[in-house]
């Protein structure tokens, strides 16, 4: 397929951005930064103007999605049919995300199994994390196409670079359901190289230090003439700006439990206002020496407290010390020290924060860059990617991103020990070949167990899958001799091919993702996504137009049986039975409009009836009769009896 | 520029006979001498995937030159606009690409690999064999290396003691600054090993320039066979030494808790 108007997304924890970067042609766009904006590079705003879109969803009562600033509204007034930081659970199981769910307020459905794929109630509904995201992601590709005015349908998204294939995997299936072809992931910090490399094209080692809402990474790359080659990488997956909130929010908590004896964590109104308020002086303690933490609470009651940046930076260090054993690792892994690093960028919101700042630059020995804004500059490089994929231009020719994977790749062996096939900071694509045979005669499949992850024991690392290789033909035990490819791909994601060798016969192979949607899921996510929300809600009203006919209906069959009836004039009467006539043969169409009004004409026509009849009911009321015994029709009296039962003799 | 290097040194080996699929002519390596096309991904051994001779002796220099100039051009992100079968031989090509790089450009994993060609097994020294014996919990099946023999005695009394003291809460600072001692003995071996290990390359290398060649040919004759073994065993017990060294010194760090 021709490729153009390639769009790069930075799907973030907290925020998301999409952004474009214009061929040659269009260098003077204007953009939030100067630098960028010679490249051509901008970020596309959503409709309010904003270059940020929060990443929050809310479904409304009428059941429609709303991402975003949009958004906000709901999250205080109905917490329980909205949800942001999604992104901590792509890709996860149920049991991997229970530290989450005590500082979160995740509303997951209550039958999961251990390994299926979560599901997050929004209301009555339920939505898996890749659906959430494609949510997200569908507004982004909605701001694109309208700053084109033109349909946007191929897309670079980032990840964090520590996410393992599952997270992977799921970013991917989130695309495919929003309707992006998702051309490559690219890693955060990678991205947030090239974004600085465009314009600076220097030889040296650069360390990327991204600390966003949810996760951290380090990565170190080498630039060589315009190859930016990533020779290590670490990170924590869930560590970001979400854990500071939390420190505040306990404190919070604490305090109003202690002096106003109030328990509001079950609250999600009032839990959403601290949220918020806490956030807000974290951003204010960046700048000032000490901020005000405010939020109205339940019964009239408003909680404030003031902090100082020192209490601040004490409370939050241990969270910012979790980031430097990574980057030693990392530093470790490429083989070099503090010293041998040129430069050091920071990347993400959190990296505002002044003790962050002090941190790194106390742990790198050197002052930290920090000219591109730190929320946009991996959307930046995203669309740096996406205009390298998309054949180049003058400013990214000489570019090329040589990535590496950032966990181990293994396999289960003998006693549940992994043996590991590709080590962490292989540059990507990587591969290895392994072979395997059967342990039995005549066994005609073989498992496999592939796991991600540093550690000696499989269960202590990440299940990816467990492959079936089947149709091995019946050999004596030890004979077959199956060649098992493993891949991973430019984005971080594995593939795996196998050949029985001693009779060429291509293994079929099984796919179990451990944690993730089979095709056929996203497929019907796809058929089930937004264009036919857009179905649901014209099928739901015409649903509800019919219900109402049919109480329209049966209200008039009782106005029939009444003596109101009889005051009414005959060509009242004949008037009424057209009416009813017209609904009752449009109201099994496709067409709500035509059935409302069908029901709107029946209703004007038969309003003297029910004023007859109202004026019986009251007359009968002076008569000592109540209004619902007054002489309106036969209504049940008793429990419907059971239809007799049809008992089918299949004998 | 780098790109010019490597295609130069890509086009003057022997490459596998065959036409281009695009343009039927006789083909180079990667790409088509002809039309330009880039070619099927075939099973190779990372040294002819470099056009190089199977010899130790690498200017790592020089292989990362021709790493950049051939990941410009067999990098999936070159083919991503480009239908049909290319694409996809470009992600086997880069995967062969990245594997071959990343095996050659470290003296131990290439020396591993070029025995490896060579028919040698070395289960005994591999890092599986290595983490299933730690997990059993039995010794590992590896020989003592004859000259290490007294050292290893002493140490893994040195070792026990250490061990049950730690147990029992009691440290013992004449045992501690003793076993320091050894791990410095024990980390100059390993560092020695280096050097001893470029004097077989030589003579791997030597060897192969005699013969042209490393791939089997008629002409070889019992002598040739003998001295091509001789040189592997000594890089095999090297290696083996190497790891065993390597694995004492983990488990005096273990003790020492560095």
């Amino acid at each position: 397929m021709p490729i153009e108007r390639v769009v790069g997304i930075d799907l973030g924890t907290t925020n998301s951005l999409v952004a474009y970067m214009h061929g040659d042609q269009h260098p003077t766009l204007a953009a939030p930064n100067a630098r960028a904006a010679a490249s051509g590079v901008v970020i596309i705003p959503g409709e309010d103007g904003s270059n940020l879109v929060p990443s929050l969803v809310a479904l409304t009562l009428e059941g429609e999605t709303i991402v975003g600033n949009a958004a906000r509204k709901h999250l205080i007034e109905t917490s329980d049919r909205a949800v942001y930081s999604v992104k901590r659970l792509m890709g996860r199981g149920i049991e991997d995300v229970q530290a989450e769910l005590k500082l979160f307020p995740f509303r997951l459905a209550e039958d999961l199994a251990p390994g299926e794929v979560l599901r997050i109630k929004l209301g009555d509904k339920t939505f898996t994390p890749p659906e959430i995201s494609a949510i997200i992601l569908r507004q982004l590709k909605r701001n694109a196409e309208r700053f084109f005015g033109g349909p946007v349908k191929q897309a670079v998204i980032t990840v964090p670079a520590y996410f393992n294939d599952a997270q992977r995997q799921a970013t991917k299936d989130a695309g495919r359901i929003a309707g992006l072809e998702v051309l490559r992931l690219v890693n955060e910090p990678t991205a947030a190289a090239l974004a600085y490399g465009l314009d600076q094209k220097q030889n040296g080692t650069v360390a990327v230090y991204d600390f966003g809402g949810g996760t951290f990474d380090i990565s170190i790359l080498k630039l060589h003439d315009g190859i930016f080659e990533v020779i290590a990488t670490n990170g924590d997956t869930h560590l970001g700006g979400d854990d500071i909130d939390n420190l505040l929010i306990a404190i919070a908590l604490d305090d109003i439990r202690g002096d106003l004896g109030l328990d509001v964590r079950a609250n999600g109104e009032a839990t959403q206002r601290i949220r918020q308020a806490v956030i807000d002086a974290k951003i204010a303690l960046s700048a000032n020496d000490s901020a005000v933490i405010e939020a109205d609470l339940p019964g009239g009651h408003r909680y404030q407290r003031q902090i100082t940046r020192a209490q601040f930076e004490k409370l939050i260090r241990p969270v910012v010390e979790r980031t430097l054993a990574p980057c030693k690792l990392a530093m470790k892994d490429a083989g070099i020290t503090p010293a041998e690093i040129d430069e050091v960028v920071l990347v993400g919101g959190s990296t505002r924060i002044p003790l962050v700042r002090q941190l790194v630059r106390e742990l790198f020995k050197r002052e930290p860059h920090c000219e591109i804004n730190p929320d946009e500059v991996v959307a930046l490089g995203a669309a740096v990617q996406a205009n390298i994929l998309a054949g180049g231009s003058k400013a990214t020719e000489d570019m090329l991103l040589l990535d590496v994977t950032p966990l181990s790749l293994g396999i289960e062996a003998l006693g549940g020990v992994v043996a590991k096939i590709i080590h962490r900071n292989s540059t990507i694509p990587a591969s290895a070949t392994e072979h395997f045979t059967t342990g039995v005669e005549g066994q005609t499949s073989v498992a496999i167990h592939v796991v991600q992850g540093e550690r000696e024991l499989a269960k202590d690392c990440r299940s990816l899958a467990r492959f079936d290789l089947k149709g091995i033909p019946p050999m004596p035990a030890g004979l077959p001799r199956i060649e098992v490819r493993f891949l991973i791909d430019a984005n971080g994601i594995l593939h795996v091919s196998a050949r029985e060798q001693r009779s060429g016969k291509e293994a079929e192979i099984q796919v179990q993702p451990s944690y993730g949607l089979t095709d056929d899921q996203v497929e019907t996510m796809i058929l089930d996504s937004f264009d036919n929300a857009e179905i649901d809600f014209a099928q739901r009203q015409v649903i509800e137009a019919r219900n109402e006919a049919e109480t329209m209906l049966a209200a008039l069959d009782k106005g029939r049986n009444s003596p109101a009836w009889q005051q009414l004039t005959p060509d009242e009467r004949t008037n009424i039975a057209h009416q009813e006539t017209s609904l009752r043969q449009v109201m099994g169409g496709d067409d709500y409009l035509t059935i409302r009004n069908a029901i709107d004409i029946l209703n004007k026509g038969t309003m003297r009836l029910a004023e007859v009849m109202m004026e019986t009911a009251v007359h009968s009321a002076l008569k000592g009769k109540t209004m619902d015994d007054a002489d309106m029709g036969e209504g049940p009296t008793a429990p419907h009896p059971f239809a007799k039962a049809e008992i089918e003799n299949s004998k | 520029m780098s790109d010019k290097v490597a295609i130069s040194i890509l086009n003057n080996g022997a490459t596998p006979n065959g036409q281009c699929w695009s343009c039927g002519a006789m083909r180079a390596a990667h790409f088509c001498d002809s039309c330009g096309h880039l070619q099927p991904a075939e099973p190779t051994n990372f040294f002819s995937f470099f056009d190089l001779p199977r010899k130790l002796n690498i200017d790592t220099k020089q292989l990362e030159k021709i790493f950049y100039g051939l990941s410009r051009k067999l990098h999936p992100d070159v083919f991503a606009r480009i239908d049909g079968p290319e694409q996809d031989w470009s992600l086997q090509k880069t995967s062969q690409l990245n594997d071959a790089y990343r095996t050659l450009r470290d003296p131990i994993s290439r020396t591993e690999y070029l025995l490896k060609l060579e028919g040698v097994q070395m289960e005994e020294q591999s890092k599986t064999a290595t983490e299933n014996a730690r997990t059993s919990g039995e010794v590992k099946k590896q020989a003592i290396p004859p000259e290490l023999l007294e050292e290893v005695f002493e140490l893994n009394m040195q070792l026990e003691e250490a061990r049950r003291n730690k147990k029992m809460g009691e440290s013992d600072v004449q045992l501690a600054s003793d076993l320091e001692l050894t791990r410095k003995s024990l980390e100059d071996k390993y560092a020695a090993l280096d050097n001893e290990l470029r004097e077989y390359w030589n003579e791997w290398d030597a060897f192969m320039d005699r013969h042209h060649t490393g791939e089997q040919s008629p002409q070889r004759t019992t002598r040739d066979d003998a001295e091509r073994k001789q040189i592997r065993g000594k890089m095999v017990s090297l290696l083996n030494r190497r790891s065993y060294i390597r694995n004492l010194v983990r488990d005096v760090n273990e003790v020492l808790e560095i």
